[in-house]
């Protein structure tokens, strides 16, 4: 039998020259809507012909061997693995936590996801689910995945998927308050929600899609770190239009900036459409070239998907055997 | 709660330390020859008749094929061959089999692409990437485009009925060797002449390759002849009386020897030649592209290109924080060998360039401005400079005027942009310069008063056979690309 | 061993949206050759036909005209190197539709495709010969651009069974145009196997759309039909005047029949199904 690659990520040279954290971390005060517009329109532009050509141009990083394998690995513990359907049942939740604990039946030494990511009214059957394993419940809330409700039904399905024992909150900005310029309304509901969540982590979905422009993923991003989030999220995966590598590109340079500037470290998680490995390599590519290895952590980046969890196996798995693998090796759900 | 940054250990987050392991492209699939002829009347010649000289591979200083290097006599019977070509069976044949002989031969480079990019890489020292999404690929589109104007020249707005000139002698550098021969011999052959080309000395494997595709083609023996050696053949050319044309990229030097060659006789020139390209950024720059702007800008193709933005010209009020993202981003370039996918920047093409490069980075260094060189680790053999930023640079300082053709970048300040222009244009090249602005009406208030054939507004070094490329002043004269690249080929 | 191998006959069907459809009406339709023997049955192309032709058409405008000239080229190009693969079926069947000798046939089958080739050549420059800056009294910077005029309708001509359908239908393709074509009645089989061939030249589904049948029946429907945006009447004949007249009602771009020449170095027909458009941009610090 092969060897696993235990090695971890090696460094290629000790750079002088990554991000540079200031001495010491703070939030910024916001203390009114207009200073919270000034603040975000003095935000450089992006160029979106530069920013896609240069998302094209990490795509083509070729990634051989003894990196493939532990970067494989590592997106398999960056994985939320969602379910979020009409469907979905307690049955159904209990099955993918197992799999969240144990992706590989055949191959203990896989590593077990950062966390599963349910409805709020599932939240307690995976907890029960997944007993005291260190894979993390992330509920959606907000009135997910539109954000069409009062602040007071959003804040209510906080509350109950935390008193279920949910240890992450996925939330939603108001995009039609974004997109109308109510940007104190989409800022105070980050704050209000953030307050609510109390020690459980806050990932803020952008909805880039229905954003549209990377000078709005931008300011989505920006406004959402002000707001106190822990991560800026890309996508519900509800509307067409998903995770792409340039929105992921401007984030990233987003959360950059915003450590430079406040020494603070927000995370960022890419959700829906990530269907292969290959793909999920190329998000890891960008995020070592845009923030460096501090965030390739599940602590720090993650990867919103369900089948991805398989090709990301079957790829580990072709590597350790040397030939293409059969999908119904591994469990549909 | 935020990651707070006390409670981690790390002070910087590094860049690149995900391991990229080489990738390499396999150099077998160049498929080389030991030694080469040339390609004169059809038919390689027997590379026994001629004098030999190596072309290596700079990226390792090993011998990649002897190479002919052509004698007068040599040069003589290859214009010879163009001319009878031309007489007898060229100027006869129709603008719609014209064009379709050039669209098989573009068809015929996309069906050997991977083949020439391998080629490309070995012989020139530039990254495989480059070679094959740029080089390669913009190579065949030329013969593309241009195969399309061949049977509508009519409609290039010359007239109705333009008439090609007859015999042109093409002499091309080692920076963009295919890409170069596809800028000269597509534009040419559509209009109706017959060419024999002088491929650079150091750089002369992907023309031969290509004299194998003409010879697939079926292109009539003579229509395109090809001779390299050293620069005694190309002064050879110049100075043949059976050119009706001489078209010539290279250095100012050398353009102004032919230009001063050719004078007596009147034979149609065009030259394209340096330059020291402005990259103007103001503060209101989209911050992220820029940054990758100037990066292409400079060490696409470790910086051997004519039209580089070899100055940086930012505003004064963004210059250290742009600076400070300039070095990091720099310190990011994997510098390596040449044949690995990952690589970003290759080798430098000769130990002549390469002394060229270090004797005027350590001019910059004597003049007084603040040296940053990437701490990268370069190779053992082969020729190698790491890539280098100069800021705290005047307008004065030979770093500023001088073309160094290398990974190397002078960055200057300016406060407003009238300052901007006049600096940009206080130099006695005019090829190209970039402008990056959010503000459309500023950028294209500045466009206007550059002294340049080619602005790029928010990119750089972006090329296509449909935009027209070339210089003014000591950059040069005449175009290439577009429609306006047929005027040199044409007697109008 | 039996001498005589029967012939497995083939019905020419209508390409809409990227499929080869029979009507929806179920018709077909005899087509003989020139001198009145059988030679193919053919699909009889209907009003709802035309209507669902014009739909995938118009769905498959923008992304034509949105991708790059020099792909719209590499398409066209290909379309010629499949036409010329095919030659020989081609002068077959033009022979047959206009009682040309195989000689006639074959020449007309090569001038057909060198005007492919043509064309293809110029989809990367007619912004260049058509378009261009404007000097403005003014600090303004000033172009026109040709942009293509979206969805053209073409009655195809009815005697140059191939020569004829290439240069009235590659002209506003290689514009930008997307077409829907009504063939030649009698000689609809050189059009039927053109549209074959474009299905393997990576031309996206609903770029082109070739439907035979009556031309007096169809003809109609497309110069009244409001979603298109231009017509090309070459085969229209004696019914020219009242199609135009009722392509009017939807101030349609109206190309009437010109000369039955098909090689000219002319930009008649690219020019028909542009628009200029023209960008204003101020200039100043």
């Amino acid at each position: 039998m092969v060897e696993v690659s235990a090695s971890p990520l090696r460094l290629v040279t000790e750079l002088d020259h990554g991000v540079r954290m200031p001495d010491a971390s703070r939030l910024p005060t916001i203390d009114s809507e207009a200073q919270l517009r000034a603040l975000l329109t003095s935000l450089s532009g992006v160029d979106a012909v530069g920013a896609e050509a240069r998302a094209a141009k990490l795509a083509t990083r070729s990634i051989k061997q003894s990196s493939k394998m532990a970067a494989l690995e590592l997106a398999i513990s960056m994985v939320d693995l969602t379910t979020l359907e009409g469907a979905d049942t307690s049955a159904r939740v209990a099955s993918m936590c197992a799999k969240a604990l144990r992706p590989d039946p055949h191959d203990a030494r896989v590593p077990s996801v950062a966390a599963v990511c349910v409805y709020p009214d599932l939240v307690a059957p995976a907890r029960a689910a997944l007993g005291d394993a260190a894979v993390a419940v992330a509920s959606v809330a907000t009135a997910f995945p539109s954000g069409r409700a009062s602040m007071g039904v959003k804040l209510a399905d906080v509350r109950e998927a935390l008193a279920a024992g949910a240890d992450e909150i996925d939330m939603v900005i108001d995009r039609g308050a974004f997109l109308a310029g109510r940007l104190g309304q989409v800022y105070d509901e980050v704050v209000a929600v953030k307050d609510a969540c109390g020690p459980a982590h806050l990932k803020v979905i952008l909805e880039t899609g229905e954003l549209v422009t990377y000078d709005n993923v931008r300011r989505a991003s920006w406004l959402a770190m002000l707001g106190g989030a822990d991560f800026i999220k890309t996508s519900t995966g509800k509307v067409p239009v998903a995770a792409t590598t340039p929105v992921a590109l401007v984030m990233l340079e987003a959360v950059r900036d915003f450590a430079e500037s406040t020494g603070l470290l927000v995370g960022v998680k890419v959700a829906g459409g990530i269907r292969s490995a290959k793909d999920a390599i190329r998000y890891l590519v960008l995020v070592n070239e845009t923030v460096g290895s501090t965030w390739l952590t599940p602590a720090l980046f993650r990867f919103g998907a369900s089948s991805l969890l398989n090709d990301l196996l079957m790829q580990r798995t072709k590597q350790l055997r040397g030939a293409y693998v059969r999908p119904d090796e591994f469990s549909a759900d | 709660m935020q990651t707070d940054v006390t409670d981690q250990e790390l002070t910087a987050s590094r860049l690149g330390a995900l391991a990229y392991d080489p990738a390499p492209e396999s150099a077998s699939l160049a498929r080389l020859r030991e030694r080469y002829g040339l390609f004169i009347d059809g038919a390689f010649t027997d590379p026994e008749s001629h004098e030999q000289f190596a072309t290596i591979n700079p990226a390792t200083e090993g011998v990649l094929a002897g190479v002919a290097q052509a004698s007068h006599d040599d040069v003589d019977r290859a214009v010879a061959s163009a001319r009878l070509a031309y007489d007898t069976v060229w100027s006869a044949t129709t603008g719609a089999e014209r064009a379709k002989y050039l669209f098989r031969i573009a068809r015929l480079i996309q069906e050997r692409a991977r083949e020439l990019a391998v080629v490309e890489t070995l012989d020139n020292g530039k990254p495989i990437r480059e070679s094959r999404d740029i080089d390669i690929p913009l190579a065949a589109a030329h013969f593309f485009y241009y195969a399309g104007w061949a049977d509508k020249l009519e409609h290039a707005g010359f007239g109705a009925h333009p008439a090609p000139l007859g015999v042109a002698g093409q002499i091309i550098p080692w920076n963009f060797p295919l890409l170069m021969a596809a800028w000269k011999l597509a534009p040419a052959l559509a209009a109706g002449n017959t060419c024999v080309l002088k491929p650079a000395e150091t750089t002369p494997l992907s023309a031969l390759v290509l004299a194998e595709i003409l010879q697939q083609a079926e292109l009539p023996a003579g229509v395109v002849n090809i001779v390299t050696g050293d620069g005694s053949t190309g002064a050879a050319l110049v100075a043949h009386p059976g050119v009706d044309k001489i078209a010539f990229t290279g250095s100012t030097e050398v353009g102004r020897l032919i230009q001063q060659r050719v004078a007596e006789r009147g034979t149609h020139l065009t030259l394209e030649l340096g330059g020291k390209g402005a990259n103007i950024v103001f503060d209101d720059a989209p911050i992220d592209e820029m940054i990758e702007g100037i990066i292409d800008g400079i060490f696409f193709n470790q910086g051997h290109v004519c039209c580089a933005g070899s100055r940086l010209l930012v505003q004064e009020n963004i210059a250290d924080e742009v600076l400070r993202r300039l070095v990091r981003r720099v310190e990011q370039l994997r510098v390596g060998d040449p044949l690995d996918k990952n690589t970003d920047v290759g080798a430098i093409n000769s130990l002549a360039q390469l002394e060229k490069i270090r004797e005027l980075s350590d001019v910059g260094e004597r003049e007084g401005a603040t040296r940053y060189t990437s701490s990268c680790a370069l190779p053992e053999h082969g020729y190698w400079f790491a890539p280098t930023v100069f800021a705290d640079v005047a307008q004065s300082h030979r770093i500023a005027q001088e073309e160094i053709f290398g990974p190397v970048l002078s960055v200057l300040t300016f406060r407003t942009p009238e300052e901007a222009v006049a600096k940009a244009n206080n130099t006695k090249y005019g090829l190209a310069c970039g402008v990056w602005s959010e503000k459309g009406s500023r950028t294209l208030w500045v466009a206007e008063r550059l002294r340049a054939g080619v602005i790029w507004s928010n990119t750089y070094n972006r090329f296509d056979p449909t935009s027209p490329f070339g210089g003014v002043r000591e950059s040069g004269f005449g175009r290439e690309g577009g429609r306006h690249g047929l005027e040199g080929y044409l007697d109008v | 061993m039996s001498e005589h191998r029967l012939e497995i006959r083939k019905t020419y069907k209508l390409l809409i949206n990227g499929a080869f459809v029979r009507s929806e009406s179920g018709r077909s339709y005899e087509v003989t050759t020139a001198s009145g023997r059988f030679w193919a049955n053919v699909a009889q192309g209907s009003r709802k036909d035309l209507r669902d032709a014009v739909r995938a058409a118009r769905a498959a405008q923008a992304p034509w005209w949105g991708a790059s000239a020099y792909n719209r080229g590499q398409v066209l190009y290909r379309l010629a190197e499949m036409a010329e693969a095919r030659r020989d079926e081609l002068a077959e069947h033009v022979a047959a539709a206009e009682d040309a000798s195989a000689p006639e046939a074959a020449a007309s089958v090569a001038r057909s495709i060198d005007r492919i080739v043509w064309y293809a050549g110029w989809t990367d420059k007619v912004t260049q010969v058509l378009g261009g800056a404007n000097p403005v009294a003014g600090p303004f910077f000033n172009f026109s651009l040709p942009v293509p005029s979206g969805v053209v309708a073409v009655v195809a001509p009815q005697a140059s069974s191939l020569e004829g359908f290439v240069d009235t239908v590659l002209a506003p393709l290689a514009v930008g145009n997307t077409v829907v074509v009504v063939a030649s009645e009698r000689r609809p089989t050189p059009a039927l196997l053109l549209a074959e061939m474009s299905a393997t030249s990576d031309l996206p589904a609903g770029v082109l759309n070739v439907i035979a049948g009556i031309t007096s029946e169809l003809a109609p429907t497309l110069a009244s039909h409001e979603d298109i945006d231009g017509l090309d009447l070459q085969g229209a004949g004696g019914l020219t005047g009242e199609l135009a007249t009722s392509a009017a009602g939807s101030i349609k771009r109206v190309l009437r029949p010109v000369d039955e020449v098909y090689d000219a170095s002319t930009t008649r027909r690219l020019r028909a199904f542009v628009e200029t458009a023209t960008v204003w941009h101020t200039i100043g610090q």
